[in-house]
C-alpha cells in the first residue's frame, strides 16, 4: 500500500480521536445530574404529543434516487475528463454523448413532475 | 506478517462482522449503520490494492448515495423500526458448517493456482493507472460501448424510478 | 535543500536521522514522522478554527451595524476561549429514548469528516499533508461522511424536529452535490489531473476563474448548500424549527456541530481558492520575485486567500434570507444541475479544440464562451418569466372566468 493511503488512515484515526478529546474532558467536569424534566424531547416548551415518529413525505425518497443516478454518472465522467487530451475530438463527442442521455432522463423526470415537492 | 498484511486482516475481520451484525441486530436503522462500516471496509481493501479512484469512489456512491437511500427507506416505510423475535434459526450450524466447507475448497483452489499473491501487485513505474482507466473507458478499441451503454443503463434506473413513483402517487 | 527553501522535508530528514540512528526501521519512522505531522496540522486546523469564531462573531456584528464582542482581550481576541470553556463545563443532557451510541458518534464524525479535509489541501508548494492523485474525489467523499453523521444525528436524537431538520438538510446536501461535482470536473479537464496540487500548479499562467466563471460561480453556491449555510441553512431554520437535527445536543457537542461548521466553511474558501483562483501561487510572480516562492510566504498568500471565500461566503449568509425548501431543490435541479452540465460540454469541446493554443487565445475563448452561455440563460429566464406572467395576467384579468364579479 502506498505511503498516501496509510497517511489518510492515520489521518483519519487522529481525526476522530481529536474531537473525542474535549468530550472526555467535558465529561470529567461538567456536572451530570439527570433528571426526567430535563430528559425530556424539546419541543419549544410544549409536550410531546404521540410518539416521535410520523409519516414523512415520500419526495425525499424520489430525491434520493434522481440523486443516484446522476452521482454514478459523475463518477464515470472522472476517467473521462482525464483522458480527453490524450484521444481525438471523438472521445469528447462521446462524454457529450453520455451527459446528453442523461440530460435527456432529467427532463423526462422533469416533465412527469417528479421533481416538485407537492 | 508485512504492515499490508496486518491492515488486510483488521479490514477483513471488520467487514465480516459488520455484514454479520448488519442481518442480526434488531434494530433497523443500526442495521443500515453496520452495512455503511462493511461498504468502507471495502474501500480500505481498495485503497490497500492501490486502486486509489475505486477507493474513493466506494465511498462516494456506496456510502453517499446507496447507504443514505437505505436509511430514507428505513424511515419512510417502517413505523416500527425493530424487528421482533429472533435474528437466527434454530439450526444455524448447518449452514455455517456448508459455508465454512466452501470456504476451505474455494481457497485450496485458488491457492493451488500458480500465480497468486500474497501482496498487492505493484505497479510499474510510469503508468498512470488513473489516465489508463480513462483512456481505456473512452477509446474506440476500449470499453466505448460499455460505457454508452452504462449511460443508458442509468437511464433506465431513473425511467423506472419515475414509474414507481408516479405509480405510487396515484 | 534548506529550512526556508522545504521545511517539511528538511525537518523530516532530520528527524528521521534522528530516530534512525537510534536502531529504528525506516518503516517505523516513517510511521512516526507521519503520526508527528498529522499531529501538528490537525492543531493548526484547530486553533484556525478558534480564530475563525472570532472572525464569525466580529464580522457578522459590522453586518449588522454593531461591534461584537470588545469586552474579552483586545478587541475581543480571548472571547472564543471564553466560550470553549463554557461549553465545555455546561452539563451534557442526554435525552430520553435516545440511541446513545450513535447520538454519541454523531458529532464526532461531522467533525472528523472536516479535519479529513485537511490531509489534502495543499499551503504551498511544499506544505501539504499528502499529493493524492485523486483529491478532488476525495472532497466528495469527506461530504458525504458529514452527510451520514448528519442522519445519524437526526435519528437519534429522539425528537421529531431533529428527524425532520435532518431529513431536509440530508435532501439539500445530497441534491447540491451533482453541480458541484460537475464543476469540480472542470478544473479536472482543464488542467488534466485530479489532483489538487497539480490543479493549483497548472494555474500559474492564467486563473482558472477567467477560464470558467461560471464554473466557479456555480461551485460556489453549490458549496455554500453544501455547507448548510444561509440562505440553504434549513437544518438550523431558528424561526421554524429550532435548531434542526442539533436541538438534543448541549455542551461541548453542540460545540464541535458549531466549530466543525465553521472550520468547513473555512476549508471551502481555501477549496474554491485553491480550484479557481489558483492557491498559493500569485500568476507567474514568483518567476520575478522568487522570495514569492518560499513555502512560509505561499502558505500565507494561500491562507489569505481562503480568508477571502470564507469573507465571501459570510457575506452571503449574512445578507440574503432564507430560501424555501422546494425553491431550493427547484434551483438545483431545474437550473443548476442543467446549466452546470452545459458549462463542462462547452469547457470540454473548447479545451480540446483549443489545446495548443497560446494562453491568451484560451482564455478570451473560454471567457467568451461563459458569457455567451450566461446571456443565453438569462434570455432563457426572462421568456419563462414572460410567459409566466402572462398566464397570470390571464387568469386575474377582469374578463376571465376564473374571477369572482360582485356578489355571485
Amino acid at each position: 500500500m502506498q505511503n498516501d493511503w496509510l497517511y489518510i488512515g492515520l489521518f483519519l484515526v487522529i481525526g476522530i480521536i481529536v474531537p473525542i478529546v474535549p468530550l472526555v474532558f467535558s465529561a470529567l467536569v461538567a456536572p451530570h445530574k439527570p433528571n426526567p424534566i430535563k430528559q425530556s424531547t424539546y419541543e419549544c416548551g410544549i409536550e410531546t404529543v404521540g410518539e416521535s415518529w410520523i409519516q414523512f413525505k415520500s419526495q425525499y425518497y424520489v430525491f434520493a434516487l434522481v440523486f443516484l443516478v446522476f452521482d454514478v454518472e459523475t463518477v464515470f465522467l472522472f476517467p473521462w475528463a482525464l483522458s480527453i487530451n490524450q484521444l481525438p475530438i471523438f472521445a469528447v463527442l462521446e462524454g457529450i454523448l453520455f451527459i446528453s442521455i442523461l440530460v435527456a432522463g432529467l427532463v423526462y423526470t422533469w416533465r412527469k413532475g417528479l421533481l416538485e415537492w407537492i | 506478517m508485512t504492515p499490508d498484511q496486518i491492515i488486510f486482516l483488521i479490514s477483513a475481520v471488520l467487514i465480516l462482522v459488520s455484514a454479520l451484525m448488519v442481518v442480526i441486530t434488531h434494530n433497523l436503522v443500526h442495521a443500515a449503520l453496520w452495512l455503511v462500516a462493511a461498504l468502507f471496509g471495502v474501500a480500505v481493501l481498495f485503497a490497500i490494492l492501490n486502486a486509489s479512484f475505486l477507493a474513493v469512489v466506494q465511498v462516494v456512491v456506496y456510502i453517499g448515495a446507496i447507504a443514505v437511500l437505505f436509511v430514507f427507506a428505513v424511515m419512510l416505510t417502517r413505523k416500527e423500526l425493530r424487528d421482533r423475535g429472533t435474528q437466527t434459526r434454530a439450526n444455524w450450524w448447518i449452514p455455517a458448517l456448508l459455508g465454512v466447507l466452501i470456504l476451505a475448497g474455494l481457497a485450496y483452489l485458488i491457492l493451488g493456482q500458480p500465480d497468486v499473491s500474497r501482496t498487492a501487485p505493484a505497479i510499474p513505474a510510469g503508468v498512470d493507472t488513473l489516465r489508463a482507466l480513462g483512456t481505456a473507458l473512452v477509446s474506440p478499441d476500449g470499453y466505448a460501448l460499455p460505457f454508452e451503454a452504462a449511460s443508458v443503463l442509468l437511464l433506465a434506473a431513473l425511467v423506472g424510478a419515475v414509474y414507481v413513483a408516479v405509480g405510487r402517487r396515484s | 535543500m534548506n529550512f526556508w527553501n522545504d521545511p517539511i522535508n528538511f525537518i523530516a530528514d532530520w528527524l528521521r536521522g534522528l530516530l534512525t540512528s537510534r536502531g529504528m526501521t525506516t518503516g517505523l519512522s516513517t510511521v512516526i514522522l507521519f503520526f508527528i505531522g498529522i499531529v501538528v496540522l490537525i492543531i493548526f486546523a484547530m486553533m484556525l478554527d478558534i480564530f475563525l469564531v472570532w472572525v464569525e462573531r466580529k464580522v457578522v456584528a459590522r453586518f449588522q451595524d454593531r461591534l461584537g464582542p470588545n469586552r474579552i482581550g483586545p478587541f475581543g481576541l480571548i472571547q472564543p476561549f471564553a466560550d470553549i470553556i463554557k461549553l465545555v463545563i455546561k452539563e451534557d443532557i442526554t435525552p430520553a429514548g435516545a440511541d446513545k451510541l450513535v447520538y454519541n458518534m454523531a458529532p464526532v464524525l461531522a467533525m472528523a469528516s472536516v479535519i479529513l479535509l485537511w490531509a489534502i489541501l495543499p499551503l504551498a508548494s511544499k506544505i501539504y499533508g499528502v499529493d493524492l492523485n485523486v483529491a478532488v474525489l476525495y472532497l466528495v467523499a469527506a461530504g458525504a461522511l458529514g452527510t451520514l453523521s448528519i442522519i445519524m444525528a437526526g435519528w437519534s436524537s429522539n425528537n421529531k424536529y431533529a428527524l425532520l431538520g435532518a431529513f431536509r438538510m440530508v435532501a439539500n446536501m445530497i441534491s447540491y452535490e451533482v453541480p458541484m461535482v460537475v464543476t469540480l470536473l472542470i478544473p479536472t479537464i482543464l488542467a488534466n489531473t485530479m489532483s489538487v496540487k497539480g490543479i493549483t500548479d497548472a494555474q500559474h499562467s492564467v486563473w482558472f476563474v477567467i477560464l470558467s466563471p461560471l464554473g466557479m460561480m456555480i461551485f460556489l453556491i453549490s458549496a455554500i448548500a453544501e455547507l448548510g449555510r444561509a440562505p440553504f441553512d434549513l437544518n438550523e431554520a431558528e424561526s421554524e424549527i429550532v435548531a434542526g437535527f442539533h436541538i438534543e445536543y448541549t455542551g461541548m457537542k453542540f460545540g464541535l456541530f458549531y466549530a466543525g461548521e465553521l472550520l468547513h466553511a473555512f476549508t471551502f474558501g481555501g477549496f474554491v481558492a485553491m480550484l479557481y483562483f489558483g492557491g498559493y501561487g500569485v500568476f507567474g510572480l514568483e518567476k520575478f520575485l522568487p522570495f514569492l516562492q518560499a513555502p512560509l510566504v505561499s502558505a500565507l498568500i494561500f491562507l489569505a486567500k481562503a480568508m477571502v471565500g470564507y469573507w465571501v461566503i459570510m457575506w452571503v449568509k449574512y445578507s440574503m434570507p432564507r430560501i424555501r425548501i422546494d425553491h431550493l431543490l427547484a434551483f438545483n435541479w431545474k437550473f443548476l444541475t442543467p446549466l452546470s452540465l452545459v458549462v463542462l460540454c462547452v469547457t470540454a469541446i473548447a479545451s480540446k479544440l483549443l489545446s495548443g493554443s497560446p494562453t491568451w487565445l484560451v482564455a478570451m475563448v473560454m471567457f467568451l464562451a461563459n458569457v455567451v452561455i450566461a446571456w443565453l440563460t438569462i434570455e432563457i429566464l426572462r421568456g419563462v418569466g414572460r410567459r409566466q406572467r402572462k398566464v397570470e395576467e390571464h387568469l386575474t384579468s377582469p374578463s376571465s372566468p376564473l374571477v369572482r364579479h360582485g356578489s355571485e
